[in-house]
This record gives C-alpha cells, structure tokens and sequence, in this order.
C-alpha cells in the first residue's frame, strides 16, 4: 500500500460511496418499506422523515460518478458500459421517486400514483446498485482501454444475490431510520420489521461471502490462507457481535442505536469488499493506479476537495441538525 | 451498426440535455428573484414580498427537484454512451466537474432543504442567507458546467499522454478558454431573461383577470425591468459571442450564416434554406454586405465560407441555420417586449394595456425556447466534433450496439414525457393560483396544503398561523 495521489482518490471515492450507501439507503429505504404501511399519515410520516435531506443524500452518488469520471476516468469509461442496463434503469428509479417526493404533495387524486411510484422508484434503484455491485465483483471483460463484455454480463445468479441483500439492507436502513425519527405507532412498527429484516441481511451478508469465496480461488485465498486469515477473521465476527448488539438494541428500545449498528454491517461488509478487491477497481483487470489520471488532474481536484469536503460534511451535519428530533408530519393532512 | 449506435446515442444526449437544460435555466434566474424577494420583504416589511417569495418558492422546489434528478442522468451519461470521450477527457474535464459537484451541487443540495422547509427553524437572517447560498450555487454551477462545455467548443491548456488521454498543462488555460467568458456571461443573462419572462407572463396572466392585483402587478414589474435592461445587454453580448465564434470556429459561422463561398463584402441571409450537397443556399433572402458588417464590422470585410473545409467537416447544416434565426429572432421580441413597457411604464399604463398583457403572457416560454434553439446552434454547429478539432464525435461513443442504446433512449422518453409533463402541469396549476393576501383563513389552509413543499413540521406551522404581516419566527 503506498500513499500517492491514486490511493487517496481511490479512498476518496470509497468514502463518497459509503456516505451515498449510508445516507441515500435509508431514503431508499424508506420508499421500499412503502408497500407495507397502508395508513396515509403513517406514510406522509414517513416521507417527512426523510424530505429535508434526501437531495443532499443523493448528491454523494454524483459526487461518486463525477470523481469516478475525474479521478479514474479509465474505470469510469469501463463501468460504465459495463453496467449500462443496471445504470439506466437505476437513474430512471431514481428519477421516479425523487419527482414522486414533490408531486405527491402537490396532486390531490393521484397520490396513490405517485406514492406507487416513489415505492417502485426506490426498489429499482436498490437492486440496479445491487447488481451493479455484484457485476464489479464478479468481474468485468475488458480487452485494451474498452469493455469487450456482452449486453447482459451482469445478469447472473450471483447479481441478483447482492441485488436482494442490498435492498435487504436498505429496508433495515429505512426501518432503523424511522425508529430514530417518528413515534408510535410507526415507530413500533419499525421495530417489528427490523429483526426479521436484521436476520436476512446477516443471512445475505453470509451467503454472498460464500459464494465469493467458492467463485474465485484469488478470493478465497485472501480470506482462507495462512498468514492472511489471521487478521481478517475479526470481520465476519464483528459482523455476529453487531447482531447480538442489534437485538439488544431493539429490546431496549434504544432509538439512534439501532440505525447505527445497521450502518456498522454495511461498513462491515464494505470493508470485507476491499479486502478482496483491493488494489483493482476494475476486477480483475484495471488497478487504481492503471485507471488513475495524471496527478496534475488528481492533485488540482484534491485541493479542493481537501477543502469543501470538510465544510459539505459541516453543513450537511447542520442540514440534519436543524431538522433534528422526531418529526410530527401527517395530522397536518387529516 | 457501429454508426446507428452512435446516432441514437447522439439522439439520446441532445434529448436528456434538452429537458435538463429547461430546469437550470428556470431555476438559476429563479433563485436569484428570490433572494431579492426575501431581502426586499426583510429590507422593507412588506408582506407582499413575502407571498410572492412563498408563491415562487414552491413553483421553484418542483423545477429544482427535476433539474436535479435529470442532472444525475447526465452526470452518468457520458460513462455509459461515450466512453472513449470520458476515457480521453477525464483528466481534463473531469476535476472541472469535480468542482461543480463539490461546490454548486452541495451548496444547492445542503441549503435547499433549510430554504424549503427551515423558516421556522432557523429564523430569517440564516434562512435569507440559506436562499443566498442557493442562488450562488446555481450560478457556480453553470460557472463550471460552461467552461467544460466551453473547453470542449475552444479546446485550449491541454497536452497529450501515450495513452491518447488529453491532460492538463495549465488550469487556467483550460478554465478560461477562448469561449468560456462569453458563454458563461450569455447563458447567465440567458437564465435570467428566461425566468423574468415566466414572472411576467404570469403577472399578466392574473392582471388580465384582477388589474388590481398587488402581488402580480410587482411581478409584472420587476420582469419588465429585467427584461428592458437585459435584454438589449443580451443581444450585445450574444455578438461579441458571435465574433469569438468566427475567431475560433469560423466553420461553424459559416453554417450559421448559410455562407458557402468565402466573399468580401458577404451578406446576410435572412432566411433560405442551405443545402450541402447542391452547396449553396437555396430560397435565400438576402441583405447585401450586412453579413460582413455584423461579423467583421466592416462593409466589406471578407467572411469565410464553408468551401474552405472538407465537407465532412461541416455540422449539419439548416439545424444551424435555422435554430440561430429562432435564437436571435426571439431575442429581439424580448427585447422589444422590455422596451414597450418602459414606454407604457412612463405612459404609467403598464398594468391596464391587455394587448401588452397578453404578449407578455405569450412571450412566457420563449426563454426556453431561446434557450434550447441557442443550444442547438453552438452544440450542433460544433459537430462532427466532440471536441473542436481533436476529436470527432463518431470516435468518442461506447462500444454499445444499437440496440441498447434505443432501448434506453425508448425509456428515457417514455418516463421523461411522463415525469416532466406531469411536472409541468403542476407548475402551470401553481402558477394558475391567483397570489392574493392570505387574509382568510381558508386561504392559508389552502395555499399550506396545496404548496405543499410542507411535509416538516416547521412549514405545517407558519403555513397556519401566516396572517399577513406577522413575522414568522
């Protein structure tokens, strides 16, 4: 590991990703635990819980893309026709519920429509970024700086496994959101759905381990071989300790906690990403430094980053603190 | 194949930037008119400016939230169906992106939700500056945006590695091109005008039905100002745009002008139809020697014609042609519309002359409709270039076969007629809304519901307890 300008975008990148997966996964959430609350108010409820600060979340996917485009344009000209159809149908997922959030205030019979839409709308866009997911670490085609990959390459069994596990995951984000955001009766709701939805996560996060580690020898060396096993075992554990935590949580009735430990599993499990990714962001092909543009281009974009990172972070922080506390939205709809 | 591929990817990008570009060019002049609308009621108290701020601010959440959302698709476009562009121009362009997405997005993104829903939160000095910040935003992203699409028209700060990439040698080269001033300067007015013509459209609209409407008689009167001073301003500036055009791609002129062969003293074709394969302009209506007056500032200055480049070097050429004429033919309608109502203004006639206020109302879109024809001009008249010069448009797409990328262009269509139709229909509904004073009670419930950016509690509140005049903290 060597600090030079490609490992500090590469972890750059992987730190916008991560804030885009913590923040937009719970609004994403939010629109796929939709279907499963019936009651007007509850649902306006629930979109208030989120209203204020789901363009802001959704802001980090840009920042992903564009500094994908700036700092490892080869990665970003290689992905991107590599997950066209998961991509499209992820930006017209998310076309559908972020105009559903303003329109269905604004429509008097067709809100039910909207409402459809901002459920569907969500639930498109997790699985797309689930299969995206899923089709980077299985492996992308590339023959010189192109993709020579099919149209359907990531469309496999192993896709649709991370597809299922990331809106698994979403949801849990989601419900554990609400449970920090509203009151009863939402709120007892949410804490009904969250164990059984902890528990398929836990299951989706082992199954996708395994199937990796059966996938590709290169994986299962990483993970299973001598001395590497003995500083990587303390991430499936942890990943059991922030279970018996969770449930702990939920009994107690602890309201931050559990979003937060839902969040540790993702972290978990992305940290268990790079472990067997690293240094590739194209697998198995394009390293971070073979995609990296020159450090002209890395280091004028870094400077400033280096200096609104912090102040976006301040006030991103500022944003969520002025609309703090639980929200009261739907009796104003009676 | 390769060939239709790439004309439906074509096809694709000028219809997703098409419908973004009407987004930001609203919502820029709009963020703008409304940090003026909340100093003036913070400046003088009115509580008219107060319900003009909140009668804009929901029409300005709906066409935010489409211009982000459409804004994404672009962000991942250029990855997915012009790969060989990104690859070689990522180094170049890519920080420039950077920028916009670390400085105007945030700032746009972070704020707007304490501009939309923080009033009570927050009380009126930050919630004035969160509106400030908004609108600076808006502008910095079209600072950044413009020089990458000034960059690519004027190429210029740049080198080339072994990997046929395009780097930086020098930032502010690359920032500051040859185009980039008067591209950013032409597309600000641009957004301004567009959005003071919506203003004043609807200002007329309800002055048609209540003349003695206070809050549409000042939105009626601050677009016509906008429009008498910046519109003339527009004009100037969208020559001088012209002339560093004929300095750095006289070909595209050439196109605009309908101009085959080079000639001193060269005219200016009002209308025709130029045709490249006969290589003339057909049908043309011509004005001696204008042409070389307007472009060169002289009676007889001599203009290049397209003859002077290999044909499969010219744009397509009655889109130049035609859409250039829409551009400037509605310029001077805006102009003339400002300049009537100085003159009905100083008649003090302004608000009661129904045949003003009714082209006012008909000259509501043509902002947009500038906007899109002046973007059809420079983006097709820089083909068959993706960047001028270096690199050709036909060279730069995905590997994607055609099939694909028309089932995505089907897709795109069908979701962007619906979405932004159904857009459009509740922005014109809130524009329909007559700004009266919310003196009633039923009023205030009715504008809190139905302006209903109010799904927080803060908003649910004042949106009750607003009788006019009573600050809100």
């Amino acid at each position: 590991m060597e600090f030079d300008l490609a490992f500090i975008w590469g972890l750059l990148i992987a730190i916008a990703v991560f804030a885009y997966v913590a923040l937009d996964g719970f609004d994403l959430g939010v629109g796929i635990l939709f279907p499963f609350v019936r009651s007007r108010d509850k649902r306006d409820a629930m979109i208030s819980a989120i209203a204020p600060v789901w363009d802001g979340n959704e802001t980090w996917l840009i920042l992903g893309g564009g500094g994908l485009y700036a700092a490892f344009p080869l990665a970003y000209a290689v992905l991107m026709p590599a997950l066209y159809a998961p991509l499209i149908a992820m930006l017209l997922g998310l076309i559908f519920r972020g105009v559903a959030f303003e329109f269905r205030f604004r429509s008097r019979r067709k809100k039910d429509l909207w409402d459809l839409g901002f459920c569907i709308g969500s639930l498109v866009a997790a699985l797309a970024q689930g299969i995206a997911l899923g089709a980077v670490v299985q492996g992308v085609a590339v023959e010189g700086r192109a993709y020579a990959g099919g149209w359907f390459d990531w469309l496999t069994p192993f896709t649709i496994l991370t597809a299922v596990a990331l809106v698994v995951g979403y949801a849990l984000l989601g419900a554990t959101w609400l449970i920090w955001k509203t009151r009863e009766p939402l709120q007892a709701e949410m804490r009904r759905a969250a164990v059984p939805l902890a528990a398929a996560l836990v299951a989706a996060i082992g199954a996708v381990s395994l199937w990796m580690i059966l996938m590709d020898p290169d994986f299962a060396d990483r993970w299973l071989s001598w001395p590497a096993i003995a500083w990587v075992w303390p991430v499936p554990l942890l990943v059991l300790a922030v279970g018996a935590a969770f449930l702990h949580a939920i009994r107690t009735r602890r309201e931050l906690l559990p979003y937060l430990l839902a969040l540790a599993w993702f972290l978990l499990s992305y940290i268990g990403l790079a472990i067997s990714l690293y240094p590739f962001i194209v697998p198995p092909a394009i390293t971070i430094r073979d995609a990296a543009a020159p450090d002209a281009s890395l280091g004028f974009l870094l400077v400033g980053a280096g200096i609104l990172l912090p102040i976006i972070l301040a006030y991103t922080a500022y944003a969520y603190w002025v609309f703090r506390g639980k929200v009261t939205g739907g009796e104003h709809y009676h | 194949m390769l060939d239709d591929a790439v004309l439906l990817a074509r096809i694709q990008f000028a219809f997703t930037i098409a419908f973004h570009i009407i987004f930001p060019a609203f919502t820029i002049g709009l963020a703008s008119f409304l940090a003026v609308l909340e100093g003036l009621w913070l400046l003088t108290k009115r509580e008219v400016y107060l319900r003009l701020f909140r009668y804009w601010l929901v029409i300005f959440a709906v066409a935010f939230g489409m211009g982000v959302v459409s804004g994404i698709v672009m962000t991942y476009q250029f990855g997915t169906n012009w790969s060989v562009f990104s690859d070689r121009t990522g180094p170049v362009l890519g920080p420039l992106m950077g920028y916009e997405v670390l400085t105007a997005f945030f700032l746009e993104a972070g704020f707007l939700g304490v501009m939309l829903f923080g009033m009570n939160r927050v009380g009126k000095g930050l919630h004035f500056a969160a509106t400030c910040m908004v609108a600076f935003g808006t502008v910095l992203s079209a600072f950044w945006i413009l020089a990458v699409n000034s960059w690519m028209q004027t190429p210029a700060g740049y080198a080339t590695n072994e990997a046929g990439q395009f780097v930086p040698e020098d930032w502010w080269a690359v920032i500051f091109n040859p185009s980039f001033p008067y591209r950013l300067v032409h597309m600000v007015l641009a957004a301004y005008l567009t959005t003071a013509l919506v203003v004043g459209a609807v200002g007329a609209w309800h002055l048609l039905r209540d003349r003695a409407n206070e809050a549409a008689r000042i939105m009626l009167s601050m677009a016509m100002w906008m429009a008498a001073i910046v519109a003339p301003i527009q004009i100037l500036v969208g020559d001088l745009h012209g002339l560093n055009t004929l300095e750095h791609q006289p070909a595209k002129i050439a196109a605009m002008e309908g101009h085959f062969t080079t000639q001193a003293g060269a005219p200016f074709i009002v209308v025709g139809w130029p045709d490249a394969d006969a290589g003339e302009t057909k049908w043309a209506l011509e004005i001696p020697n204008l042409g070389a007056l307007i472009l060169t500032h002289d009676w007889n200055g001599t203009v290049q014609g397209l003859e002077d480049w290999p044909q499969d070097e010219w744009p397509p050429l009655p889109l130049v042609f035609w859409s250039f004429r829409v551009m400037v033919a509605l310029g001077f309608l805006m102009a003339a519309l400002g300049l009537t109502s100085l003159w009905l203004r100083w008649k003090g006639r302004l608000y009661d002359r129904r045949w003003f206020l009714r082209w006012a109302m008909l000259m509501g879109p043509s902002g947009f409709l500038a906007v899109l024809a002046g973007w059809t001009t420079t983006e097709v008249g820089r083909q068959p270039w993706a960047i001028y010069g270096l690199l050709r448009t036909a060279e730069a797409a995905s590997p994607v076969d055609a099939a694909g990328v028309g089932t995505s262009l089907l897709a795109f269509i069908i979701v962007y007629v619906l979405i932004f139709g159904a857009g459009t229909v509740y922005i014109l509904r809130l524009m329909g809304q007559t700004p009266t004073p919310g003196t009633e009670g039923p009023h205030v419930e009715e504008a809190g519901r139905t302006s209903g950016i109010m799904p927080g509690p803060a908003m649910q509140e004042d949106a009750r307890a607003a009788p006019p005049g009573r600050a809100l903290d």
